[in-house]
């Protein structure tokens, strides 16, 4: 069911040639054509697809991409652009009869300028590197998705990426300022701008997120803040995961924006504590980590009235980390949550629904009933402050039939997410992995809209096709189409 | 749409769903080719290059559809008064936290998100573009459409709601946005201190670096504001930190700055938005200048040849949008690149293939 993994036989006299003319455009060691050596690009961080391109190009100056965007274009030859490869949906999944292009070799940052708190770096620098050459002035990046040592700025841009700080701090694309894409004609644009907006409609905002379909990131320029003057956790556990639930929702409504605030829910914890001992209450059925940031005064006063709220809510448990170290183990546990249920697993396959938060207990009673009528259980992340879910679904992909119970119960998840009045990707992004799911949450205007928008850049459809959007008649095969009040748009498709 | 139950009231008592009929003008407008000039209440038809095309009025489109102070999301129909939302959040002492100039007593959602208008909070808390999460709109082809939802993190599709914004209507006529809003601060103090432009700039650009609550800063006839804000404890200490003196008025200062109310504003040159990287200094073009968003949003008031003008502010690698010329010009935003004009006559028959949607109200063409 899954594009498998295929040695490469035999190539047609037209993919020579591409492969000709590509290697006449680069240095000897920028165009990998030798199945070992494209074994590394055959996947993203969801293995479960993989699939060898034809050929890998890795290229290290605007104008070779623009040299190979003008070769694809001419030649009509699909393009996947990719960073590490830490996407978590498939989005980077390569073409067996497309370029692969990475990004990788653009790794130098560019500028960093405090005075007008921004920096300029190329696609392939590392999200935490931002931050690391940015501490030098007392500033960082607020994105911070969990694969931040590994993940690119390209990437983030492509995925309009998230983390655990985005209910105060805000998504990729709220913290990016200007781009520099090469298009699929090879033509060299600059969207956005240094300054806070920019002349013409919002391109931005289509770029961030957009998955690699409307352009090739080149250059990105992002926002920098000043790293507030003091940051504390208060960890509150919950014999009852409704309750930890409607703490969330008494902080908010008191007017603190933490920082960060998660929920994990029992099988999480424990796994993390084994994992991490973080020290982690681990009988307790709801732990949150909610962190307070900004000056001394603030975050002092903001601690208080938490740990009271917190108490009233219910928590059988509530503390603070004494110390910059108690606080950095609090997070590793969360931020090693992923890893510690791949231990106690063979296999997990991790969701990214969003949800309005006041319909968690609604989605996780349905979760857990579904868990059981699966025999498949489940460990919650959960982002409480911003309503973003992240179920792990515990499966052995060496049991037959297991693998498509566990996808079959994760389209039901994210069917879920939908009627409660949410999304079926909050920051993993459709790629490969939700693309059917699209038919359910948007009906075919919408979709045709979307095509729309990718012809605007990409007439032919060159740039990593088959991905984020579905066709009409996809989702017509895939039989979820939309209906909306009984009317169903284009009566004239066939509906299998 | 459900309401949890604890839920505020909204002050909703004229609301009215008016999109069949919305949906209905589009179609015949499509039909006859008759271009459609979309309209609120009015308070913002300065904006932009001069409108054509019958009138598609959505102001009795309105009412706020679900609020819920624990989600921090707001949804409204795009007639709706900013003065109804702003009631509303302020019961449950929140607001959007953009801090949007009205322009007018009858300013509407739908306005406000179609010019993509931020106060003096936006280098600080994100513009007009950074709150919206989502939109329902009617494109060129007469088909309702949703975008993005009620929920912070949604990466499902193209960012198509945030492309709206500041879009002058050019692409869909919008029928619903969903906002993200924010807790107003327990407290909040203006520092005034005088000094001059140069000195003003840099101390704006450095705060940029500092971990100060700075919520507003702008530099206007001599004296550099600054607007903390935060909890009691917060506010106090930066006061501590930052110096100055504190503004009696404040709110009606920024006030006054953000609806274009204060002197300045009155004058009889034409008057530029002139927005550039914040720490800039001050441009050498003759007319009165104040500045706002810490420096990264200038007004000015000038004589001075308008090509002059853009020719200087684009060597900063700045933008300039001319407003309240006398007449309305036919030039106001700067000039697009051909490459991105191109991009941007793709994308607007994508949305609205027949041109029906304020045409030419941004770019000629467009």
């Amino acid at each position: 069911m899954h594009p498998s993994t295929r040695e490469i036989t035999q190539r047609t006299p037209a993919q020579e040639s591409l492969i000709k003319e590509l290697r006449a455009l680069l240095p000897v060691t920028a165009v990998l054509t030798d199945p070992e050596d494209l074994r590394p690009f055959e996947c993203d961080g969801l293995s479960v697809y993989r699939r060898l391109p034809l050929v890998v190009v890795l290229p290290d100056t605007i104008e070779q991409v623009q040299a190979i965007m003008q070769l694809c274009h001419k030649l009509n030859i699909a393009v996947v652009a990719r960073g590490t490869g830490t996407g978590l949906s498939g989005g980077a999944l390569p073409l067996g009869d497309g370029v692969l292009l990475s990004l990788a070799r653009f790794k130098r940052i560019l500028n960093i300028d405090p005075l007008n708190a921004m920096a300029t770096v190329q696609p392939g620098v590392r999200n935490l590197a931002i931050s690391e050459a940015a501490a030098a002035h007392g500033m960082y990046y607020a994105p911070d998705p969990s694969s931040q040592i590994a993940c690119t700025i390209g990437g983030n841009v492509a995925e309009n990426s998230g983390g655990v700080h985005c209910l105060k701090y805000g998504l990729t694309v709220h913290n990016v300022l200007m781009l520099k894409i090469i298009t699929i004609e090879g033509e060299f644009l600059t969207i956005g701008a240094e300054t806070l907006d920019a002349p013409g409609y919002d391109v931005l905002a289509l770029m961030s997120g957009s998955e690699g379909m409307l352009g090739i990131i080149v250059e990105v320029t992002v926002k920098l803040l000043a790293r507030p003057e003091r940051a504390q956790v208060v960890l509150a556990a919950f014999d009852d995961v409704v309750k930890a639930g409607e703490a969330v929702g008494s902080i908010i409504a008191a007017g603190i924006i933490p920082a960060g605030l998660e929920m994990m829910d029992r099988l999480a914890i424990q796994a993390a504590e084994d994992f991490a001992h973080a020290g982690y209450p681990r009988h307790a059925e709801a732990i949150l980590l909610c962190e307070l940031d900004g000056s001394n005064a603030e975050v002092s006063e903001h601690i208080m009235t938490a740990c009271k709220l917190l108490t009233e809510c219910g928590a059988t448990e509530v503390r603070t980390a004494t110390d910059e170290a108690e606080r950095q183990l609090l997070w590793k546990g969360r931020k090693s949550a992923f890893p510690a249920v791949g231990r106690i697993s063979p296999d997990y396959y991790c969701m990214d629904g969003t949800i309005p938060r006041r319909q968690l207990p609604h989605v996780l009673k349905q979760m857990s009933q579904w868990s059981a009528e699966y025999g498949l259980p489940v460990a919650n992340v959960f982002h409480a402050g911003d309503g973003n879910l992240h179920p792990l679904i515990l499966f052995d992909a060496n049991k037959p039939g297991e693998l498509a119970r566990t996808e079959e119960f994760g389209r039901r998840i994210l069917k879920l997410c939908v009627e409660a009045g949410g999304t079926i990707t909050g920051e993993h992004g459709v790629g490969m992995e939700k693309i059917d799911q699209m038919c359910i949450q948007f009906q075919s205007a919408e979709l045709s809209q979307f095509h729309a928008v990718k012809a605007a850049f990409d007439p032919l459809g060159l740039l990593n096709p088959g991905k984020a959007v579905p066709t009409l008649h996809r989702c017509a095969e895939f039989g979820a189409m939309h209906v909306h009040h009984g009317e169903l748009r284009h009566p004239e498709l066939e509906r299998f | 749409m459900t309401e949890s139950h604890d839920s505020l009231t909204p002050h909703n008592n004229v609301a009215k769903d008016n999109r069949a009929a919305l949906q209905q003008q589009v179609m015949d407008a499509i039909d006859t080719r008759t271009p459609l000039n979309i309209c609120g209440n009015n308070t913002k038809s300065f904006l932009g290059r001069a409108s054509q095309g019958e009138t598609l009025s959505l102001a009795e489109h309105r009412g706020i559809i679900e609020y819920d102070p624990r989600e921090l999301v707001l949804t409204a129909r795009t007639g709706t008064p900013l003065t109804e939302i702003e009631a509303t959040l302020a019961e449950a002492a929140q607001m959007l936290a953009f801090e949007p100039p009205h322009f007018g007593d009858g300013a509407t959602l739908g306005g406000t998100i179609a010019c993509g208008l931020s106060g003096p909070r936006r280098p600080y808390a994100g513009a007009a573009r950074d709150a919206v999460l989502g939109c329902q709109i009617i494109n060129g082809r007469g088909e309702h459409l949703r975008f993005g939802g009620q929920v912070m993190k949604n990466v499902a599709g193209y960012d198509v709601s945030r492309l709206m914004v500041g879009a002058f209507g050019t692409l869909g006529v919008l029928l619903e946005v969903s906002l993200k809003v924010l807790p107003r601060p327990a407290a909040s103090l203006t520092l005034i201190q005088e000094c001059p432009q140069n000195e003003a700039i840099q101390r704006m650009s450095h705060l940029l670096s500092q971990p100060v609550p700075v919520d507003a800063a702008c530099y206007h006839a001599g004296h550099c504001y600054l607007r903390i804000a935060g909890s009691e404890q917060a506010v106090r200490h930066a006061q501590k930190q930052l110096g100055g003196e504190p503004l009696k008025d404040s709110i009606s200062f920024w006030h006054s700055l953000r609806e274009h109310q204060l002197h300045f504003f009155l004058s009889d040159k034409p008057l530029y938005r002139v927005v550039v990287k914040p720490a800039t200094p001050a441009l050498n073009i003759a007319g009165e200048w104040l500045l706002d968003w810490g420096g990264a949003q200038r007004w000015l008031a000038s004589d001075e040849p308008q090509a002059l003008i853009r020719e200087q502010v684009s060597a900063t690698g700045g933008h300039v949008t001319l407003l309240r010329a006398g007449a309305q010009a036919d030039v106001v935003f700067t000039p697009l690149s051909p490459a991105m004009l191109h991009l941007h006559q793709r994308l607007k028959n994508s949305f609205d293939p027949h041109r029906i949607f304020n045409p030419d109200r941004m770019y000629a063409g467009l």
